[in-house]
């Protein structure tokens, strides 16, 4: 497994993975529509990784489409903007899309602005490296796969390495979502500008654009753009297996070797971004516009019209869905994000935040309750594991709660894809148990080094 | 939003999961077992119905009665005991007495399984267990052996024996295995009958090919690992091989070591029982392998003509070790442990 099988035909992929149903069909033919504004809008100030934004704006300020609202706080954090023309009407704790409560600013929509943009183009090509990373932070923009961990930080590379590979994540292995496929079509060339601005301050040596078998169109345009654009980009496809968008899983499939335990893809000389954050970077320093807006997926059995939507960010969950016609009566879950690794919503009253990519109304005959049985050592969950670590044995100790001994088994490693509870035969929440395994012994270290 | 007050639940992802379920598998096992049943009564008639229906029911009472404290898991639904019943009758002579045969399955789960906390916890196959009980309690019994042939309605041997007693061979019509014709009077048996299993023996080992069938249909649906049966068969024959190339005359020959007695239907049904087999490829393959030198051991030179029951078993209890130093290496990490 390797870029030298590509000449053989063979689509790349990892080893182990799962292959469930991924329900694209629902909403990958359809075209991107732009959401009308709505009468206000929700902004947390920590939808990214990293520390919280720091307001800048007083209740009652007037504030223009596109303007700073919150600074960035220390170099792990973004900056967040506004996404309309209108007047701070609230600044308080809100809900959040994670089920927490964080500081935000609320914003009413000016009714009577036509909500033109108005700020200027970025010319990046007088940029050095620093100058390019504070612009990239200071137009918000972080990682749109989910994590939102901020793109500045990932592109700002460490003393003593360098980046031989630049690759653009357009796997979308999560069932059901579609926001990258759509983008990839239809803004193909977004895309290699974006990656073409990146690297001109990344170096790469090559540029790996990679997708799943099961996005044609994407492949084929993207392909097209990467010739006519002359310059060292290369469309790979993957075979279509969950979770092959993990940021490991992809480096394994194109070059065929592991990142290390505990390190980073840019020890191996990767970096990874996502189709949006590319999207994001290219129209940020072609017309100047900052991260508030992104690309959604709203989809599910449970909706009346699946699509992928252009949302403001900060948008309410339930506009959107009244948008997309309402949900059906035997809607079981609403998430964000897709069915593996949403975050399940309690409350419809959260905004969209700059990491999430879809909005997922599931119906009851997705989600069915499973009855549990013991263990029967059946080793599908090894076989599933990206890892290869031993969810059947890990979700053993977590039952009798042996945290330490699952440090021996690596727990720390696991990236939560839920292969393995999507395949246990006996419903066993083994991926739900490991989260609540590596919470306690991240806490446990804490207090240990506190002593 | 038109129901704005509507409970939403909520839980954590997945929110999706894989059709396939603990008592699914089951029940696709217990399926491929039917064929099974149905030829042996075509050679064994009413006699083999009467030992697999007391078996089931055996284990069913048991299972109920050892799990009566547990709530919570539903053990019964499972259908594992229907299995582990089923598998006890099929390792069993058609002529052996039925109380014998009660006993043998209250222990089958008794000991095989509910001892040692259930479902999934055991560490020998709970079937094998119970039929090397009886072959310790009842030795005479259960190596008396019917013939293939005779009236459906007719009992075979003594079926209906009263409890604690022997009984009498009803028809009296008894005749060896070819397992045993090989041992002790160097006799052959016809490969066709092998494969068709019109042959003596315990009502569900003899028809070869029906097994073969079985073990192809439960490994497309993805219910038993290949590793396991491939490599049970293949160290048989290559081991049992190369003393039939040096002295055919003694040892049989690989055909017939894989097609008589127990051997298939252990390789199918019996060492592939997930609980009871190690869980990485690597640990499968030494299973398979000490599984197959034990049989070809006791087949060649063990006192007794069969050898699967104990040479699975002896896997069984080695499990456990084998699972532990053949883990394998997490990704990223350059060897197995830290």
């Amino acid at each position: 497994m390797a870029v030298s099988d590509i000449q053989n035909n063979k689509l790349l992929t990892f080893v182990n993975g799962i292959h469930p149903k991924d329900y694209k069909e629902l909403s990958n033919n359809c075209k991107i529509q732009r959401m009308p504004f709505v009468e206000e809008y929700t902004l947390p100030l920590g939808q990214h990784i990293g520390a919280p934004s720091k307001s800048i704006v007083q209740k009652g300020q007037y504030v223009k489409r596109g303007e700073l609202i919150a600074d960035s706080v220390g170099f792990v954090s973004v900056s967040l903007h506004s996404p309309v023309d209108g007047i701070v009407s609230d600044i308080g704790i809100f809900d959040t899309p994670k089920g927490d409560v964080l500081p935000g600013i609320k914003i009413k929509t000016d009714r009577f602005s036509t909500q033109q943009f108005h700020q200027k183009a970025v010319d990046f090509e007088s940029l050095d490296v620093n100058g390019f990373i504070k612009s990239i932070q200071n137009a918000g923009i972080v990682g749109l796969g989910g994590a939102a961990f901020p793109s500045h930080v990932k592109f700002a590379i460490p003393e003593g390495k360098n980046c031989k590979y630049l690759m653009l994540n357009g796997c979308e292995c999560e069932p059901f979502l579609t926001a990258d496929d759509r983008t990839m079509v239809e803004y193909p060339k977004q895309i290699i500008d974006g990656l073409l601005i990146v690297n001109h301050f990344l170096k790469a040596e090559k540029i790996y654009i990679a997708i799943e078998s099961n996005k044609p169109k994407a492949i084929e345009v993207l392909s097209k753009y990467a010739e006519e654009s002359n310059s060292n980009i290369e469309v790979v496809t993957l075979k279509v297996k969950y979770p092959q968008g993990a940021e490991k899983m992809m480096i394994s499939a194109i070059l065929g070797n592991e990142v290390p335990s505990g390190k980073l893809p840019i020890d191996l000389g990767v970096i990874v971004a996502n189709v949006g954050t590319i999207k994001a970077i290219s129209e940020y320093f072609r017309t100047g516009m900052p991260l508030i807006e992104r690309i959604v997926t709203i989809t599910g059995t449970s909706i009346n019209n699946p699509t992928n939507v252009l949302v403001p960010i900060g948008t309410p969950m339930d506009e959107i869905l009244e948008f997309c016609g309402g949900i059906k009566d035997n809607t079981a879950r609403i998430l964000l994000g897709g069915p593996m690794m949403g975050a399940v919503q309690k409350n419809l009253n959260v905004p969209v935040v700059k990491g999430t990519s879809g909005l997922l109304v599931l119906s009851s005959n997705e989600v069915k309750d499973f009855d549990q049985y013991n263990c029967i050592k059946c080793g599908k969950c090894l076989d599933a594991c990206p890892l290869f670590l031993n969810p059947s044995r890990m979700g053993l100790l977590a039952k009798k709660g042996l945290w330490d001994e699952m440090l021996d088994f690596h727990v720390m490693d696991c990236f939560e894809c839920g292969s393995c509870s999507y395949v246990c035969p006996s419903g066993i929440p083994l991926v739900q148990s490991f989260r609540v395994a590596k919470g306690i012994l991240r806490e446990k270290s804490i207090r240990d080094q506190n002593k | 939003m038109s129901d704005k007050n509507k409970a939403l639940i909520i839980s954590t992802s997945p929110f999706i999961k894989d059709k396939d379920t603990t008592p699914g598998m089951m029940y696709q096992v217990i399926y491929t077992l039917i064929p099974i049943q149905l030829v042996s009564f075509y050679y064994f008639g009413l006699s083999s119905l009467l030992i697999s229906v007391t078996a089931i029911l055996a284990c069913v009472l048991a299972e109920i009665v050892f799990n009566k404290s547990k709530t919570g898991i539903k053990s019964l639904s499972d259908g594992s005991a229907i299995i582990t019943g089923m598998l006890l009758a099929f390792t069993l002579p058609p002529g052996f007495p039925l109380w014998m045969v009660f006993i043998g399955g209250i222990v089958a789960i008794g000991m095989g399984k509910a001892m040692w906390g259930g479902l999934g916890q055991n560490i020998f196959n709970p079937a094998l267990l119970g039929r090397a009980f009886l072959q310790a309690a009842f030795p005479t019994a259960i190596t008396t052996w019917s013939n293939p042939n005779g009236m459906y309605a007719n009992l075979r041997g003594a079926n209906g024996a009263f409890p604690f007693m022997q009984g009498l061979n009803v028809d009296g019509i008894t005749s060896a295995t070819p397992l045993s014709k090989m041992k002790f009077d160097h006799i052959g048996t016809n490969i066709i009958d092998l494969l068709l299993g019109n042959t003596s023996g315990s009502i569900g080992e003899t028809c070869a090919f029906l097994i073969i069938i079985a073990g192809i249909y439960l490994w497309a649906k993805k219910i038993i690992n290949w590793r396991i049966p491939i490599s049970i068969l293949l160290t048989v024959s290559i081991f049992s091989g190369i003393f039939y190339l040096l002295d055919p005359n003694i040892y049989p020959s690989p055909i017939f070591m894989i097609c008589s007695g127990g051997l298939l239907l252990g390789a199918v049904f019996m060492a592939t029982d997930l609980v009871t087999s190690p869980l990485t490829s690597k640990g499968i393959w030494v299973f398979g392998i000490g599984i197959g030198v034990f049989v070809v051991l006791i087949r060649n030179w063990g006192g007794l003509p069969e050898g699967v029951m104990y040479a699975i078993l002896l896997m069984n209890a080695a499990t456990p070790l084998i699972n532990r130093y053949s883990k394998m290496r997490t990704y990223g990490y350059k060897n197995g442990m830290k």
